[in-house]
């Protein structure tokens, strides 16, 4: 677990750093700065670089030795191959990825809907224990996955939730809705608790108040938050590894792992695969980049 | 109608007291002030009254009717924050019609007592701005009209003019009592400034660590302190208080002075005493039949007038002089008093022993 979750926040800032020392290197960097920082894109970046080129080369390209690093010959053949099966229909690779869309998606939705009322509550109610209760929900988070993954794996089988879809969101969303209620709460914390005496004294209840006035200035919190919370479910690989095993309810992580080990690997299909694999979260982290860093209130309250 | 009346609020936040059995009684139509410095239990009196504070113990009675339970949507107050609390993503106009939307009003109702709200705090062009485009004067009175858009049993105002400069809070003192005035609305008014709740005021509460000490008009609170504490709050610069005991016909002060004893005493021979003489009612520049010894310590020109401040023993006298007057510290003098408006306080319990005499 606090693996998956230091490579969730570590792949923030390793994406967001290369295009800046671009674009930063037009307006006056020093040189050495520009250079130091193009070494580090380079070193953080080649593992990246070579999955995406093995991806696109012909299979003789990919085994080629010495490697090819520009005269290779391009095909797509292997995205293809991620998408559709050799005989034709769909290939279970790309079942594996609609079931780690709806995984991951749903999990999300469930934590985030879970999660931000409980953190609004932490943050506005005087609740008993309230330092203990979170440092408790907190602690459910220590535990990596592997050490709970067994215990899990027995009372799922016993409710019958072993190798469904519903069981590995619910456990992914179990796992995120500690995460979701602190990050929340910080955010809720942040916005005046005034807002909603005042709506309630201009005739709302707690709830309208908390819905019509707290929460369109959390939506920023909350699509950072969402953002972490997705990256977990998306990466997420122990508990899928061991919950799941037919091909219709596996994600992506467990699929692709499992192209690895035969007697030959097609390395050209796993780049591929990982390639795809990776692009959503690159995607949905850049269109949510500002609200990353956003600041929540707007600032009508003098402090 | 608007009455407000609370009744033995108890209120406490960890091991903080907040509230500490407050009870006050607010008459329909008048201008309420509870006046008390940081963390007398003001704001959260005030809070109790519009029910956003879980008591732990006491009642709210709103127009006569038990209301301690009700939340704040079924009280029908409006409220003005210290902070303003403008809803950052509304316009001022939406913050000013919010009272309204919530009460499904129209919206050419809303329109009409938006507009007229307006120009009564004279905001007609700010109203397509977003708070963080108007300055705190601005901000305050967008809040003051939301709060008066709807006519509700009672305004509450929590240190309205405190975020303001000087010139502005005078200048909305005025309005404000003026618009209570038009209004004949009731208003319970909190602040921290005693200038405020002297010029405002019908009724004035002054508050200490969540107790009542004294309910009055403000010329009550003034002239006539319960006990010593807020004799010390109220008035500027801060009465002068001398430690003292009766003896016969006399007052012996700690520091070794006599002074004629007041004929309104009634405290027996021997018992610690406060005396306590406002800067107004002391002089160094007339002469009396009663006055005390002391060394000029310094001079506080304020324009207006000067105070001056004498050492009598160990203890400071500050006296309201011309602002003419000059002097050189440490120059003997002596201090007129004027004994038929001092007051005695009991140094064990602070309490006022002027009241039975007068």
């Amino acid at each position: 677990m606090a693996v998956s979750v230091d490579e969730a926040v570590s792949a923030g800032p390793v994406r967001d750093h290369t295009p800046p020392a671009r674009r930063r290197g037009g307006r006056g960097r020093s040189v050495l700065e520009v250079a130091l920082l193009a070494v580090l894109a380079v070193v953080m970046l080649f593992p990246v670089l070579w999955m995406i080129q093995t991806s696109i080369k012909e299979n003789r390209d990919v085994y080629a030795i010495p490697a090819k690093f520009f005269d290779f010959q391009v095909t797509m053949d292997h995205f293809k191959d991620v998408f559709v099966a050799s005989g034709g229909g769909r290939s279970a690779l790309s079942v594996s990825f609609l079931n780690s869309v709806v995984v991951a998606g749903a999990s999300t939705v469930l934590a985030t809907v879970l999660g931000v009322p409980a953190a609004w509550a932490y943050s506005r109610f005087a609740v008993k224990a309230k330092k203990d209760q979170l440092f408790f929900i907190l602690s459910t988070r220590f535990m990596p996955p592997v050490v709970v993954v067994i215990p899990i794996f027995l009372m799922y089988r016993q409710v019958g939730l072993i190798d469904t879809k519903l069981g590995l969101i619910l456990i992914y969303a179990a796992y995120n809705l500690p995460f979701t209620i602190w990050m929340m709460k910080g955010f809720v914390d942040e916005v005046p608790a005034e807002y909603e005496d005042a709506a309630m004294l201009d005739g709302y209840t707690r709830l309208q108040a908390f819905r019509r006035f707290t929460l369109p200035l959390l939506v920023p919190g909350i699509a950072a938050t969402a953002v972490f919370a997705l990256i977990f479910s998306w990466n997420e690989f122990v508990f899928a590894i061991f919950l799941t095993s037919s091909d219709d309810v596996r994600t992506a992580p467990p699929a692709i792992a499992g192209l690895i080990g035969g007697t030959t690997v097609d390395w050209g299909l796993v780049a591929a695969a990982s390639v795809v694999f990776a692009l959503p979260v690159l995607v949905f982290a850049y269109l949510v980049r500002k609200h990353l860093v956003a600041g929540v209130t707007l600032g009508a309250v003098r402090r | 109608m608007g009455t407000v009346a609370v009744h033995g609020l108890r209120k406490s936040f960890g091991k903080v007291q907040a509230l500490d059995g407050v009870t006050l009684d607010v008459p329909d139509g008048s201008f309420f002030v509870v006046l008390g410095p940081s963390g007398a239990g003001k704001t959260t009196t005030l809070r109790a009254i519009a029910g956003l504070e879980k008591l732990d113990a006491g009642s709210v009675h709103l127009d006569g009717r038990d209301a301690t339970g009700d939340p704040p949507a079924a009280r029908d107050l409006a409220m003005v924050f210290q902070n303003y609390a403008l809803y950052p993503r509304h316009t001022a106009y939406e913050n000013i019609a919010s009272p309204l939307r919530a009460r499904r009003c129209s919206s050419s109702e809303i329109a009409a007592a938006v507009e007229q709200m307006s120009r009564l705090l004279h905001i007609e062009r700010l109203l397509q701005r977003r708070p963080a485009q108007l300055s705190g004067g601005e901000m305050q009175r967008v809040a003051l009209a939301r709060a008066l858009v709807r006519r509700p049993r009672a305004f509450l105002m929590d240190e309205p003019l405190t975020n303001l400069d000087l010139k502005l809070r005078v200048e909305m003192r005025t309005e404000l009592t003026r618009i209570h005035r038009s209004l004949g609305a009731t208003f319970v008014y909190v602040t921290n400034d005693q200038v405020e709740a002297l010029s405002m005021a019908d009724q004035v509460a002054v508050l200490k660590e969540g107790k009542v000490q004294q309910v009055g008009t403000p010329t009550e609170v003034y002239e006539r302190p319960a006990n010593q504490w807020v004799a010390g709050f109220v008035g500027s610069p801060p009465i002068s208080l001398l430690a003292c005991h009766a003896e016969g016909d006399r007052l012996v002060g700690a520091e070794g002075w006599t002074l004629p004893r007041p004929r309104w005493t009634t405290a027996e021979d021997g018992r610690a005493l406060l005396l306590g003489l406002r800067a107004e009612d002391l002089s160094v520049e007339q002469r009396g039949n009663a006055s005390l010894p002391g060394e000029l310590y310094g001079l506080e020109p304020l324009g207006d007038r000067t105070v001056v401040d004498v050492r009598v023993g160990t203890e400071i006298l500050k006296v309201k002089a011309r602002p003419t007057i000059t002097g050189t510290p440490g120059e003997r003098l002596l201090v007129t008093v004027d004994l038929d408006r001092a007051h005695l306080f009991d140094a064990g319990t602070g309490l006022s022993l002027s009241e039975a005499g007068r």
